[in-house]
């Protein structure tokens, strides 16, 4: 009993934690494909693909994007060339000093990418006016800065994961090559490089993710260059809409994507490895097998999947037309607004005429009261009335088109959003 | 054959620092000569393969390849080719790759690698296996692939650093046959680094002793085994019964010293040491476990020793018998099985005789650890 507890609260704890961790990007996806102007997911309106269309319209948001590829890449070289280099050089620093040198290598780390970017932003201006050179030279242009800022720390990531590798590397094989009459060169290009392959991939994709990502350094480097994190900070300042979260869908799906595609190559190298050791057995049997690529391949499967679903929805996205479905609830809300404002009318003659009865009466008991209005008399203040009243010039004023929204009361109208659109 | 390309050591020191891992050694090892370095771990026998190949210069004195001095040239300007004793094979290259390393460095085409790595894989009786990778194949099979790698690079001199000593005995064994056959057949010189005194005595032109640093002995196998210099090398190379004592007369080659236990005894001097050793030195006799037999109860005389028997053991093709010794340490009597039944003497007092001439008198000095 205690056991099948233990279970269930394991289940539970699984189900908050994912929850947690992806609750908000499902959410986000989804109000991408909601017709509704403002990014949520409920109330349901329709279902649109109008929000990708619009984000590939955005002119600041492409520009970042391409503005953060070209910093990427160069974020990529920089970082993994000075990671490469920091970590072959803790292999053969004089081990006294290795300690030391792994500390201050890691410290930038632990610095805050705001004090990075602006003492990049001061240390190359420095440079710059000691140069004499002018405020549109290299050293000072938005590109150049923010691919320095970001490598002063990216490059550190990309040392721990080198190191890591390296730490595997048997130097013997290098001594073997120099034996064999290889020069140094020869002996890193065709023995070590390719011994730190994987390495060096794992540690580009995560300074291309690093640099992507980054908003603390790269807002005071960026110059005339804004990164797409710099656009979407600058648009969310002026409200949000949809397209980002359809940005935010389309990053996801791209994560998805090459999580798989990575996860399912692994998967058939192990297959395939396998399939070798056995292969002599088969091989003398006659008969050679082709490793199946999705045999026992539950991460090709997915991608597969992930595949038809993605085509999918691309040509249901091309094919489909919301016009009717938004034309429709444009309609609904327009009869709901209506109806609403119908009925506050009719609740405000009512209370009208309450109110007159009740001035006919009070005006027949005291003849002596100041002139009857009424927000005039102390204890109307209180009374539920007044805070309703003080709109009822407003409405009192004869006949406004209920859907018009030059009105103050309908600043928080749904269809005012769209209507400004 | 070719006379092959020769090696020398001139008065060659290596410091690390305070310590000194190499200490005067001078070595002329002939082309064409298959040479060992014996010694225990830590002797500074992968020392010295360093300095010849050219990872570490020499602190001091010279590496001579031919007769050229070859300081300030790099590994990969050098005449010579490593066996690494992890073998060192390059984990992402196929098999032929990783023969023809050496020629891809000097730029041939693809299909005369291809070409060259079949010749190399057949003399290494791998035909056909040269599409695996090094993680496909067996210990030994890497271990050859290894041999036709530095082969391959058509050295002057190969330097092979314990490269057996991760196979297993079997193996060992069937490789130092081949490994002997392959240097006949490509007649360069091999300088072979072991600790495995079996390897260096079956392999081996000549071997030096080393001993911390310092090389004891330099001859061929038969006069290390027979006639060692020191007592170091007496005890590290196959096993020898220790008798320590005081020399008590010098008669022209051989010499009597007073043990505590078993009286006098008389040996020959080691050819090195003759002339040397003086009355009252303090010395040490060796004699070999298989030099021993039996004599008859009673027998005494300065070539008998007389002691009790604490426990026996069948080996196959001898019988030993351990008795008491020296200061706590037992004597091994090896007799040979050739197929009588053995009387077991175990708690008995036994008499053992030798020849004067199979043992032998060395001066006092460090033994091997056991």
């Amino acid at each position: 009993m205690n056991n099948s507890f233990l279970r269930v609260s394991i289940w539970v704890y699984l189900v908050i934690f994912f929850l947690y961790l992806l609750g908000p990007l499902v959410i986000m996806s989804v109000t991408a494909f909601n017709s509704s102007a403002f990014p949520r997911m409920t109330p349901w309106e329709c279902l649109t693909f109008q929000w990708f269309g619009e984000l590939f319209q955005d002119q600041r948001i492409l520009n970042g994007i391409k503005n953060s590829l070209i910093i990427g890449a160069g974020t990529v070289v920089l970082s993994v060339a000075m990671g490469l280099a920091g970590a072959l050089m803790l292999t053969q620093i004089w081990p006294k000093l290795r300690a030391t040198y792994y500390t201050i290598i890691i410290a930038p780390i632990l610095i805050p990418g705001v004090v990075l970017g602006i003492s990049t932003l001061v240390f190359w201006d420095r440079i710059n006016r000691m140069l004499g050179l002018g405020a549109d030279s290299v050293l000072s242009n938005g590109i150049f800065l923010t691919v320095i800022g970001q490598s002063t720390f990216i490059a550190s990531y990309c040392m721990l994961v080198l190191v890591a590798r390296l730490q595997r590397y048997d130097v013997a094989l290098t001594e073997a090559a120099l034996d064999l009459g290889a020069t140094h060169a020869q002996a890193f290009r065709k023995i070590l490089l390719p011994f730190m392959r994987p390495a060096i991939a794992s540690a580009a994709v995560l300074a291309f993710l690093a640099s992507f990502e980054n908003y603390n350094t790269t807002t005071f480097t960026f110059g005339e260059y804004p990164t797409l994190t710099i656009e979407l900070a600058q648009k969310v300042r002026y409200g949000i809409t949809p397209a980002i979260s359809a940005l935010a869908f389309i990053i996801v799906a791209l994560t998805v994507f090459f999580a798989l595609l990575n996860e399912a190559k692994l998967k058939r190298q192990e297959l395939v490895a396998a399939a070798r050791k056995k292969a002599t057995v088969e091989e003398l049997a006659g008969k050679i097998k082709l490793p199946s690529f999705f045999a026992g391949n539950m991460a090709a499967v997915l991608l597969v999947v992930f595949a038809v679903a993605t085509i999918t929805v691309v040509g249901t996205a091309t094919a489909y037309n919301p016009g009717q479905c938004i034309a429709n609830v444009k309609e609904q809300k327009r009869l709901e607004a209506e109806q609403r404002i119908q009925e506050l009318r009719k609740q405000r003659e009512e209370q009208r005429k309450k109110r007159e009865a009740e001035e006919a009466q009070q005006g027949g008991a005291q003849q002596s009261a100041p002139k009857p209005s009424n927000n005039s008399g102390f204890g109307n203040v209180f009374a539920p009335n007044t805070l309703g009243g003080d709109t009822e010039e407003e409405s009192s004023e004869p006949e406004t088109p209920p859907s018009n929204n030059g009105g103050f009361g309908g600043a928080f109208d749904p269809n005012s959003l769209q209507t400004d659109q | 054959m070719s006379a092959g390309v020769g090696v020398d050591l001139e008065n060659l020191w290596i410091r690390f620092g305070d310590f000194v891992a190499v200490r005067d050694a001078n070595v002329n090892i002939n082309g064409g000569d298959f040479f060992s370095f014996l010694g225990p771990s830590g002797c500074g026998k992968t020392t010295i393969l360093r300095a010849v190949s050219g990872f570490l210069d020499p602190s001091e004195g010279r590496v001579l390849i031919g007769g050229n001095d070859m300081r300030g040239i790099g590994p990969n300007k050098r005449p010579t080719a490593l066996i690494f004793q992890n073998l060192a094979l390059f984990p992402l290259m196929k098999v032929w790759e990783n023969i023809t390393f050496s020629m891809e460095i000097k730029g041939a085409s693809a299909s005369q690698r291809r070409k060259r790595a079949d010749e190399l894989l057949d003399m290494i009786a791998l035909p056909g296996q040269g599409d695996k990778l090094p993680s496909e194949l067996s210990g030994g099979q890497r271990q050859r692939v290894a041999i036709a790698r530095a082969l391959c690079a058509e050295p002057d001199v190969l330097l092979l650093d314990e490269p057996l000593s991760a196979l297993d005995l079997k193996l060992r064994q069937h490789m130092r046959t081949e490994l002997r056959e392959i240097q006949q057949r490509v007649g360069i010189t091999f300088i072979y680094i072991t600790h495995d005194q079996g390897e260096a005595l079956t392999m081996s032109d000549n071997i030096a002793v080393m001993r911390a640093g310092v090389i004891d002995q330099i001859a061929d196998g038969k006069t290390i085994y027979n006639d060692p210099n020191t007592a170091f090398a007496a005890s590290f190379v196959g096993e020898n019964n220790v008798f320590r004592g005081k020399i008590k007369q010098v008669m022209g080659n051989e010499a009597m010293i007073a043990t505590n236990r078993s009286g006098d005894l008389v040996a020959r001097i080691s050819t090195a040491n003759q002339g040397k050793l003086q009355e009252g030195d303090d010395a040490m006799l060796f004699i070999r476990p298989e030099a021993f037999s039996i004599a008859a109860d009673g027998a005494t005389g300065d070539h008998f020793v007389t002691a009790r028997v604490t426990h026996e053991e069948f080996e196959g093709n001898v019988y030993n018998i351990f008795t008491e010794g020296e200061g706590g340490k037992e004597i091994k009597v090896s007799l040979p099985n050739l197929g009588q039944s053995f009387e077991d003497h175990t708690g008995q007092n036994i008499t053992l005789e030798y020849e004067t001439r199979n043992a032998v008198l060395v001066p006092a000095g460090e033994l091997a650890a056991e």
